[in-house]
């Protein structure tokens, strides 16, 4: 944590156009080169407000207070920062083969001869684990499970090799046999390409997967922020405590007793 | 004997591919339990809902629920019959007409079941929000103003409305977040136990299916691969699919510890 | 609505469908007595006589007393044929959306049938079958024109039929006429209801032809029958045609504004 920040957030507030209050206010962060941070929150929380805000995805005419710093030039969104959406199919054009979407992301972005890129998309096919990734590049889109187009999604979105990645609910959508490799691919994705990982989510428990840092979101603010081990076994915010009580896992109480 | 009994039901789908969704599929719910019923996305457990439902027909198998051949029941015996059998769908947003009310909706099922007269459907209405834990000023409200938490709540209101004796949950709770799940989870416990209600609770997390269920079946490629007591299927899981089911239930264990 | 008034060229369309609507039912007012009957002298000029402004035909007819019933018939004619298609395509649309199978292959090569016959030639077939009354040029004319509003509705039904709302509704028991005609068609009908100014616009134009080539009821004035009345002395007298001709452009390009602001405003995604 003693490195310069990759980004930091200043007092950001994130107002939507039209709307009476704002989605964010008062959010100071600091994000580590290589670091993974989870947002977690509830719908309405500002969890996704504050990914796209960072991504500069907000809607035109957001107004956004504070300050948003980088420590480089600013980024250029799909190169620098990459963008993993809930909706796995929802960022995938349907009448184009995989391997079309991967050339033109890297090609828009890296100095690649169309040969060269078609290569480097098989290459980003195989390191997000899609099975026989060459036979994928011809495939297109509804060939392909839910789980497997999120893998397609990641690898659009790593293909430029940016220095952050963030993960929107990204695994919302999928069961959980997918959602955990999915969350497996992220860590590992991260920690091999040295990228920084923003994963925002609702799930306290997957949160609890990947991330070193925690960062818990309520009603647009800041509830509490710090490192994974420590939010998850001394939490300060109230908020925090039900979060984790909410929790289901093995070792949660069963809501019934056996019948004879 | 079972209030539900489903024997060797079997569907294929003729799409674009032949799809095998149900093969030989076996199982029963007695009254006031709940099975649980849990699988990955595509496993057929969706598909077996409809067929209980009446949604769907299968290609093959018998389904018998409160005595009757469930599958043989037609038109207006059958609609009447419904009045027993209902269901709690994953969208509640989806799940009623877009332009619905909270009462309208909840009238609908006491005008087809409940044989009151229409002069008491309001106190009966205000009667059953309050049962699922929403204040009865809602009534007058439409459906697409609630939250998704309040929306569920309405919709288990309407199918408990009908006096069932057994509600089919798919996927009840995995668009809700996880706070308001919780409490709708301790909230369909305390109806299973003052209404004597069954639960056929589909989902695919085995974490939330085996907080609220007697009896776990796991559902894989169309057939169940394993049924038993919760406790023994959790502790001695048979199906390499359960053990998976298993390993995949995020803990609260900070990373490095995953496999 | 709101949107509607937002647009100059929708205005200025409902402006003068207003004004028809409302000549055309204060017609015996305006115009009192037979609009057929000899009023003056013949083939007075327009904008010569002040008891004949826009002058008479070649028996001395009164034009303006012409158009003013003309706008009548082309009215009716238009809104009936509206509800006679809207009515039969929404009813058939959902049905076969619901029932599927069998049914549904039936209605819809009844509706491609329909379709792949020009509808003129339809209404002109029929007319000249049925014999030119109100009723029958109506139903002539509409029987062209129920197939876009049938296959809308059962495109719309067919998506409609697979929410949840509608399983919701089964497992509830409603009556399967009950989820069709009070769950789902309401919903349909949106988009259905955009088409009416098309079909108006058409039945509208279809009547004046029909009455052109001399199958419309010769007791009643129409645009289309004074258009043809006119050609004779198209060299002579050329308003004769060339006002009833305008009145019939005027009237279709004023619904066709209307019917595209309407559209707009009746399918326009509502914010959830």
């Amino acid at each position: 944590m003693t490195d310069r920040p990759l980004l930091s957030l200043q007092q950001l507030a994130v107002t939507y156009p039209g709307a009476p209050l704002p989605a964010l206010q008062g959010i100071d962060l600091r994000l580590a080169p290589r670091e993974k941070l989870a947002v977690i929150g509830e719908s309405g929380s500002g969890k996704s407000t504050l990914a796209r805000a960072i991504a500069g995805l907000l809607p035109g005419g957001s107004h956004v207070g504070g300050d948003l710093i980088w420590s480089g030039d600013t980024p250029v969104p799909g190169r620098d920062i990459g963008f993993v959406f809930q909706d796995p199919g929802g960022s995938l054009d349907p009448l184009l083969s995989i391997g079309a979407h991967l050339v033109e992301v890297l090609r828009t972005h890296l100095p690649l001869s169309p040969r060269a890129a078609r290569d480097r998309a098989g290459d980003l096919l195989a390191q997000v684990r899609l099975p026989d990734p060459r036979a994928a590049l011809e495939g297109y889109p509804h060939q392909f499970s839910g789980g497997q187009r999120q893998r397609i999604a990641i690898a659009l979105a790593i293909a430029a090799g940016p220095a952050l990645l963030i993960a929107d609910e990204a695994t919302s959508a999928l069961d959980v046999l997918v959602q955990a490799e999915i969350v497996a691919l992220l860590r590992d994705l991260a920690e091999a390409r040295t990228m920084a990982l923003i994963f925002v989510t609702h799930d306290i428990g997957l949160a609890a997967q990947l991330a070193d840092r925690i960062a818990v979101l309520r009603n647009g603010r800041l509830q509490e922020i710090g490192p994974t081990a420590r939010v998850l076994a001394a939490p300060q915010a109230e908020y925090t405590r039900q979060l984790l009580a909410a929790h289901l896992d093995l070792s949660s109480p069963p809501l019934v007793e056996a019948r004879g | 004997m079972s209030l539900l009994t489903v024997t060797d039901l079997s569907k294929t789908h003729h799409g674009a591919r032949r799809v095998r969704a149900l093969e030989d599929v076996s199982l029963s719910v007695d009254a006031g339990e709940t099975l649980g019923l849990v699988g990955p996305s595509g496993c057929g457990k969706s598909t077996l809902a409809r067929m209980i439902l009446r949604l769907d027909r299968p290609d093959a198998g018998a389904i018998r629920f409160d005595g009757q051949d469930w599958l043989a029941l037609r038109g207006r015996d059958l609609r009447r019959a419904r009045g027993g059998l209902q269901m709690v769908f994953q969208d509640p947003a989806a799940a009623f007409h877009p332009r619905a009310t909270v009462q309208g909706a909840l009238a609908e099922a006491l005008r087809l079941h409940s044989g009151m007269p229409r002069a008491a459907w309001a106190t009966r209405i205000a009667d059953l929000l309050t049962q699922v834990d929403l204040a009865p000023d809602l009534a007058p409200r439409p459906l697409s103003t609630l939250s998704g938490g309040q929306q569920q709540r309405v919709a288990i209101a309407r199918a408990i409305a009908t006096g069932p004796r057994l509600v089919v949950l798919d996927e009840a709770l995995s668009a809700l977040d996880t706070s308001i799940r919780g409490r709708i989870l301790a909230l369909l416990v305390r109806l299973q136990r003052d209404l004597g209600l069954a639960y056929l609770f589909i989902g695919h997390d085995l974490a939330v299916v085996r907080a609220i269920s007697h009896r776990i079946a796991v559902m894989d490629a169309g057939r169940i691969v394993e049924t038993g007591p919760a406790t023994k299927v959790l502790a001695h899981p048979q199906a390499d699919l359960t053990r998976r089911l298993i390993a995949a239930i995020p803990t609260l264990s900070p990373p490095g510890d995953l496999p | 609505m709101a949107g509607l008034l937002k647009r100059p060229e929708a205005l200025a369309g409902g402006a003068v469908l207003l004004a028809l609507a409302l000549i055309a039912l204060a017609a015996p007012l305006l115009s009192p007595g037979d609009p057929l009957a000899i009023a003056g002298k013949p083939l007075i000029l327009p904008l010569t006589d002040a008891a004949h402004p826009l002058g008479t035909d070649r028996l001395g007819r009164d034009l303006l007393a012409g158009l003013i019933h003309g706008a009548r018939t082309s009215m009716t004619v238009g809104l009936l044929v509206a509800v006679v298609a809207l009515s039969a395509g929404m009813i058939v649309g959902t049905v076969a959306g619901l029932a599927g199978g069998w049914t549904e292959a039936v209605l819809m090569r009844l509706v491609e049938a329909f379709q792949i016959v020009p509808g003129f030639l339809l209404a002109l077939a029929l007319v000249s079958v049925a014999g030119p009354s109100l009723a029958g040029v109506v139903l002539a004319i509409a029987l062209g024109a129920w197939t876009g509003p049938a296959r809308l509705a059962r495109s719309r039904v067919l998506a409609l039929r697979e929410s949840e709302f509608v399983a919701a509704a089964r497992v509830l028991g409603l009556h399967p006429a009950e989820i069709a005609f009070r769950q789902i068609m309401p919903l349909a009908l949106p988009p259905v209801l955009s088409l009416t100014a098309i079909i108006v616009a058409g039945a509208i134009l279809t009547e004046a032809a029909l009455s052109f080539l001399g199958l419309g009821n010769p007791n009643v004035v129409t645009w289309g029958g004074m258009i043809a009345e006119g050609r004779n002395q198209l060299r002579s007298a050329a308003w004769l045609s060339i006002i009833p001709g305008l009145a019939l452009v005027i009237t279709v390009v004023s619904t066709y504004l209307v019917g595209e602001a309407l559209t707009d405003s009746l399918t326009e995604r509502r914010p959830r």
